[in-house]
């Protein structure tokens, strides 16, 4: 494998994309959803879900009124992407919410966009009115629209950010039924995260072999990385998927890389020894963009602290093993680390967290037990002492 | 009627009375006022036909919308690891000693509260400090200093 990894510029290069939209306009939508599904795009959220099968199955859904949602609520910690591509190249995110709705049947789109972004608003309120009068120039019945987040990180959760947008305390709903079929207000939803639109567009303007050529089987394309923490070059970049977490920290590291936090602080730690033989995609670690950096000066009991106070402020209290369960691990590892537990709680703990995979109702409880594990699996002794 | 009390009813009619509208109506009230008072609540739940056990709920819910009295100008410093290394703890000490205020608390003139946040989606750029809706990157305390002190001007 050659060693240098490859950067590719699909999401932030220029592109004209009224003309984009305009071609695509003139195709079926089957066309369209085909192109998507070929090219192997996933969900850059960080879920990974086949984005042409989403558009595929919210298209099938018989309904009158459908919506699409782009999902700007990026509050996963070492994630700051789609506040850049938002920044950008907001044309693109809102063309990507156009093509969508074309494919789906869709004449109303939203951008969630969290509060901590409320700067931007103005920029985007701007760019949408544009937008919206250039669709209704082409008797395209489409429309944007922004709602804005109050400040909880659970509502970047799908069904969440739905209960959100309707008026109420932002709980994840129970799954099935999924968007496509009851999602906003109960009608037919595509939701997809800001990168992943914008690919879609980038797909139907380049026609789908050339993302599939890029990337493994399983993670096609590029993918933004936020790359933060110990690194002297710190910020977002568009690279091609495949890459090992050896050659990411050769890129990035500052040569005394101790461990890379992998998809945020829901993700997983990966030491040192693990490096050469981890891929950093769909077959390894996932990550929704989200490199956090650390080098050998740092704490990994801090670390792991900082994440475990991060859940238990932000789980949302709907379910008992994520509202408890992160209550609990956080008060062990401070137990076990002040010598009131014995170094043996930390199995129970671990015990503690496969449960809370199991059991938890959404993605945040279910993957509280993926730092958890991993850095404890990987720093033992630095939990303890 | 009350000012709130109007404001409420102005933005009910800009928004629309059904649920779908709680959370811009509450967001607008959060801007004008900083906080939601009961009577801001009382008054939305009866704009909205709902009760205000639910108004209440909702708003709880989000760490953005407070239910106790904050100060004019919302200063907020992310928390999260990366921010954390970078010196985050520092920044809030200069600001604790120059407002003579604790992390949660609100001066007395009630121009400033400073609280803490959760990843602000900076990280690359740390630590950060949101005060309102503005965004100030890679801050220095010295920095931070002359931005409050910009704020303190203004009144």
């Amino acid at each position: 494998m050659e060693n240098k990894i490859k950067k590719v510029d699909l999401i932030f290069g220029k592109v004209d994309h009224l003309s984009v939209l305009d071609k695509s306009f003139q195709r079926s939508q089957d066309e369209i959803i085909l192109d998507v599904i070929d090219s192997g795009l996933r969900g850059r959220g960080g879920a990974g879900f086949p984005t042409g099968l989403k558009w595929k199955f919210a298209k099938n859904e018989d309904s009158e009124q459908k919506y699409v949602i782009c999902n700007a609520d990026e509050g996963e910690p070492g994630t700051f992407k789609d506040r850049e591509i938002l920044t950008q190249v907001p044309e693109k995110v809102l063309s990507g919410m156009a093509l969508c709705g074309y494919c789906i049947g869709a004449s109303e789109g939203y951008i969630y966009l969290r509060a901590e972004y409320n700067f931007l608003l103005p920029m985007l309120h701007e760019k949408i009115n544009r937008f919206n009068s250039d669709m209704r120039e082409r008797n395209i019945e489409f429309a944007v629209y922004v709602r804005s987040g109050s400040g909880a990180y659970v509502c970047g959760e799908e069904t969440a950010l739905m209960e959100s947008m309707e008026g109420k305390r932002g709980e994840p709903r129970n799954k099935p039924p999924f968007p496509t079929s009851r999602g906003y207000l109960g009608k037919p939803t595509s939701i997809n995260n800001v990168e992943t639109l914008v690919f879609a567009l980038m797909i139907a303007h380049h026609g789908p072999q050339e993302f599939r050529d890029m990337g493994t089987f399983d993670s096609r394309g590029s993918k933004v990385f936020s790359v933060s923490g110990d690194t002297p070059n710190a910020g977002i970049y568009e690279l091609e998927l495949g890459m090992t977490l050896e050659q990411f920290v050769n890129e990035f590291g500052d040569g005394d890389t101790k461990a890379v936090q992998v998809g945020g602080a829901s993700g997983f730690c990966v030491a040192r020894k693990h490096f050469k033989d981890t891929l950093i995609g769909f077959e390894g670690i996932p990550t929704g963009g989200s490199m956090m950096i650390f080098n050998s000066s740092r704490s990994m009991y801090n670390i792991l602290h900082d994440y475990l106070e991060f859940f238990e402020e932000e789980s949302c209290g709907q379910c008992t093993p994520c509202r408890v369960g992160c209550q609990q691990l956080l008060k062990g590892v401070e137990s076990v680390k002040k010598g009131s537990k014995p170094p043996s709680y930390l199995e129970e703990l671990q015990k503690l967290s496969e449960t809370m995979k199991i059991a938890s109702k959404c993605g945040l409880g279910q993957s509280v037990p993926n730092p958890f594990n991993s850095i404890i699996n990987n720093f033992r002794e630095e939990i303890i002492y | 009627m009350t000012t709130i009390q109007e404001f409420v009813k102005d933005q009910a009619e800009k928004h629309g009375r059904d649920r779908t509208s709680l959370m811009p109506i509450l967001q607008a009230v959060i801007h004008s006022e900083r906080y939601l008072s009961e009577e801001a609540m009382v008054a939305i739940a009866k704009e909205l036909d709902l009760s205000t056990a639910d108004v209440f709920g909702t708003a709880s819910f989000y760490t953005f919308m407070d239910t106790v009295p904050r100060g004019k100008n919302i200063i907020r410093i992310c928390k999260t690891i990366t921010c954390h290394m970078k010196g985050k703890d520092e920044i809030i000490e200069t600001l604790e000693d120059m407002l003579k205020i604790k992390i949660g608390g609100t001066t007395s003139d009630g121009l400033f509260s400073l609280l803490q946040a959760n990843c602000l989606g900076w990280c690359h750029k740390g630590p950060v400090m949101l005060i309102n809706d503005e965004v100030y990157p890679e801050i220095t305390s010295p920095q931070a200093v002359e931005v409050v002190r910009e704020y303190l001007k203004k009144g």
